[in-house]
């Protein structure tokens, strides 16, 4: 029997792995990809949780994640493509412009 | 009638505005030709008013609501009666005048235009303060003269301080500084008047507050006649008070005629006579204002006697002629203080003004000593003043005579003996002073290089102002009756009741000790000025260095006042206030430049921050930290 418990159980693994995946990799492609990963570990989450409960609200949110995901991605992606053909490279500690 | 009193009142407003558009440009007729055009205006307007007005018949309007918060409900409204009638034309006819004998005393002057904005404005809070209807538009006005006051003596902001022997230092600006600190701290005291007025009658329109003021208690009708008195005793420069109006004669001649001799110094007065039915409450204040009166008539009277400077004189005279008025105030002969006061305006301000015709002539000299002679070229300017002076000095026929003997009369019918004797012995001091004034400057040798100036006589303009004031000051005394009947049933019904023997005695003994003064002058001056045997004298160095009173001022109140400021500033600003602000700031700063460390620009440890500030406010959310 698979319960609520484990969805979130799943959830959570993902969510740690994309933070991982946020904080350790250097490469911006990689950095999108756990970004990805995060948002769908949250999206996980709310539709079992919207399944739970019988309420369809979370599906919904859900799904407005996955269009701003998608929309986010795009323009993300467009960014990295200029910035490869500017600087031939896309490693994060390449873009050090902005210091405090 | 409303068309006139707004034309009378808003007139010189419009010609300030007018200038002042011109302020900041090299000198432009048109100022001074449209501002006197518009106080021309004004003038008319109040002549049709006060030629319509009586007692039974005021002009009064409310303008329009202008403090009205919770329970405070103040009008912004005007009053045209007897009184304020008779200040609107005194003050207008006066200030016509001078605005015009400007135009060419301040002929080569670069703030000419400065000078008429300020001049018009000037006439404008007069005319606030003399027409208000309530307390508040009269202190608005008060404080607005006081302004004006301030902009004019510092005129020539310019000129660099000097010491002289009596004060630490004079020049314009410090001595409109010195006239706008005093009027302060009387004004002050008005203030709290007003706000007693307020808090025990809740209003302060003249009509309601005098219907009710009766139902207070004396203790506290003392209260309000003491304080208001404060607020007079600074604007009218009564003792203690009475150190700025000397200094304020480093102003424009003009200036000082206007300001400083026919209108706002007499605001104090105007105060007095408009409040009368409070101070009828309270004679023992009233007693004490005649008291001090009769003191400042004679004390600033023998400060004139020896002071070599030519508007000083004038100045101290017009302080000891303030001290008349205040004991016909304080005496309740309320009507002969005002008559005195129109008199009064009429002779000094031709004073003044021929005083500025023989500065200008002498090229800004200002020491009587150092002239002479000048009759023979300036024999309108000598014609003018001697006529002023024995008006002054109360001579018959001339306009003081009537007014100063009323209020001689006054003192003596009420068996007050020794103010009488005061003002007697100040009334032959006037002609003396005066005619010492006269003589050093119009008659005996020339003292001054005549290589290096060549004194002439004022344009024909000029003159021709300062004559309808001279021949006011003439003929203005024998209104006497009719404006005795003109403000009867505003102010109340007073006339001095002695014998007709008693009244002729008088007469004959004040006319005696003036013609005395005058002649004695006459005598001792025509060779020179007070010589060295007089100035040997304990008594020439009191008199010549004011009582040593702007020095006391200087070393007992000034300079403690200095020394606790620096200590405020050094040891309590610096030390206490200025630390911790400086501690709090410091520390924010210091904390910002350690961290901004965290800055590094790095994506991955930008994100890093973030996750810690995620699992923190987690933490937070989890143990409910702060909520």
């Amino acid at each position: 029997m698979i319960t609520l418990t484990h969805y979130l159980v799943v959830s959570s693994i993902l969510f740690v792995i994309g933070l991982v995946g946020v904080i350790r990799r250097k490469n911006l492609l990689l950095l999108f990809f756990s970004t990805e990963i995060l948002l769908n570990s949250v999206n996980i989450g709310f539709v079992a949780v919207a399944k739970f409960y019988g309420d369809l609200t979370g599906q919904m949110f859900a799904f407005f994640i996955i269009a701003v995901a998608a929309s986010e991605v795009a323009v993300g992606l467009g960014l990295l493509i200029l910035w490869y053909k500017r600087t031939g490279t896309i490693d994060l500690d390449s873009m050090q412009l902005m210091k405090g | 009638m409303e068309v006139y009193l707004y034309i009378a009142l808003f007139a010189p407003l419009v010609g300030s505005l007018f200038a002042a558009l011109f302020g900041d440009r090299p000198k432009n007729l048109i100022t001074g030709l449209a501002t006197s055009g518009l106080l021309f205006a004004s003038w008319v307007a109040s002549i049709i008013l006060i030629m319509n007005v009586d007692t039974s018949n005021v002009v009064h309007v409310r303008m329009m609501d202008w403090i009205a918060a919770g329970s405070i409900n103040i009008d912004f409204g005007f009053l045209v009666d007897p009184v304020s009638a008779i200040m609107m034309v005194t003050v207008t006819t006066v200030s016509m005048l001078v605005h015009i004998y400007s135009i060419g005393y301040m002929e080569h002057d670069k703030g000419f235009n400065r000078y008429f904005s300020y001049l018009s404005a000037f006439v404008f809070s007069m005319m606030i303060l003399v027409m208000s209807d309530n307390f508040l538009g009269l202190f608005i006005g008060w404080e607005g003269v006081g302004l004006c006051s301030w902009l004019l003596i510092s005129h020539w902001y310019h000129k660099p301080d000097v010491s002289t022997s009596v004060n630490p230092a004079i020049s314009p600006a410090y001595a409109a500084n010195e006239a706008f600190v005093m009027n302060r701290i009387a004004d002050l005291g008005m203030l709290i008047g007003i706000f007693m007025i307020y808090w025990n009658l809740g209003s302060l329109n003249y009509d309601t507050v005098f219907a009710n003021i009766g139902t207070l208690s004396t203790g506290t009708i003392t209260l309000i006649g003491i304080f208001l008195f404060i607020g007079a005793m600074g604007k009218s420069a009564q003792f203690p008070l009475h150190t700025w109006l000397a200094n304020a004669m480093e102003g424009p001649t003009p200036v000082s005629a206007l300001i400083h001799a026919a209108t706002m110094v007499t605001a104090g007065v105007y105060l007095i006579v408009r409040s009368h039915e409070i101070y009828a409450l309270i004679p023992n204040v009233g007693y004490f204002i005649a008291c001090l009166g009769a003191f400042v008539a004679i004390f600033a009277a023998s400060m004139a006697l020896v002071n070599t400077e030519l508007k000083r004189i004038i100045a101290y005279s017009t302080l000891s002629q303030l001290g008349y008025m205040f004991v016909a105030a304080g005496l309740g002969a309320y009507w002969i203080a005002l008559f005195h006061l129109m008199m009064h305006a009429f002779f000094k301000s031709v004073l003044f003004l021929g005083a500025g015709n023989v500065m200008h002539a002498m090229g800004d000299e200002r020491h009587i000593n150092k002239m002479g002679g000048l009759g023979k070229v300036m024999p309108w300017t000598m014609g003018i003043m001697s006529v002023a002076s024995l008006a002054l000095a109360g001579i018959w026929p001339l306009a003081g005579f009537f007014s100063k003997d009323k209020i001689l009369e006054t003192a003596f019918s009420q068996n007050h003996y020794f103010l009488w004797l005061l003002l007697w012995i100040g009334a032959g001091m006037t002609a003396y002073y005066s005619f010492r004034l006269i003589m050093l400057v119009f008659f005996g040798k020339e003292k001054y290089d005549k290589e290096e100036k060549h004194p002439h006589e004022a344009y024909k303009f000029v003159l021709a102002t300062m004559i309808p004031l001279a021949i006011l000051a003439v003929v203005a005394g024998f209104s006497e009756h009719s404006f005795m009947k003109y403000v009867d049933g505003i102010l109340p019904e007073y006339y001095p009741h002695v014998s007709t023997f008693t009244f002729i005695f008088l007469v004959v003994i004040t006319l005696g000790i003036a013609i005395g003064g005058i002649l004695l002058a006459i005598v001792k001056f025509s060779r020179g000025d007070f010589d060295d045997f007089f100035k040997k004298l304990g008594v020439y160095d009191l008199l010549s260095n004011q009582y040593y009173i702007p020095k006391f001022y200087e070393e007992k109140i000034c300079v403690p006042y200095k020394n606790m400021s620096k200590f405020a500033w050094e040891k309590l600003d610096l030390k206490v206030v200025d630390a911790t602000v400086d501690f709090i700031a410091g520390f924010i700063y210091a904390t910002g430049d350690k961290s901004r460390k965290m800055q590094s620009g790095n994506l991955s440890t930008n994100l890093k921050w973030m996750v810690a500030g995620l699992v923190v406010l987690l933490i937070a959310a989890i143990f409910k930290i702060g909520i």
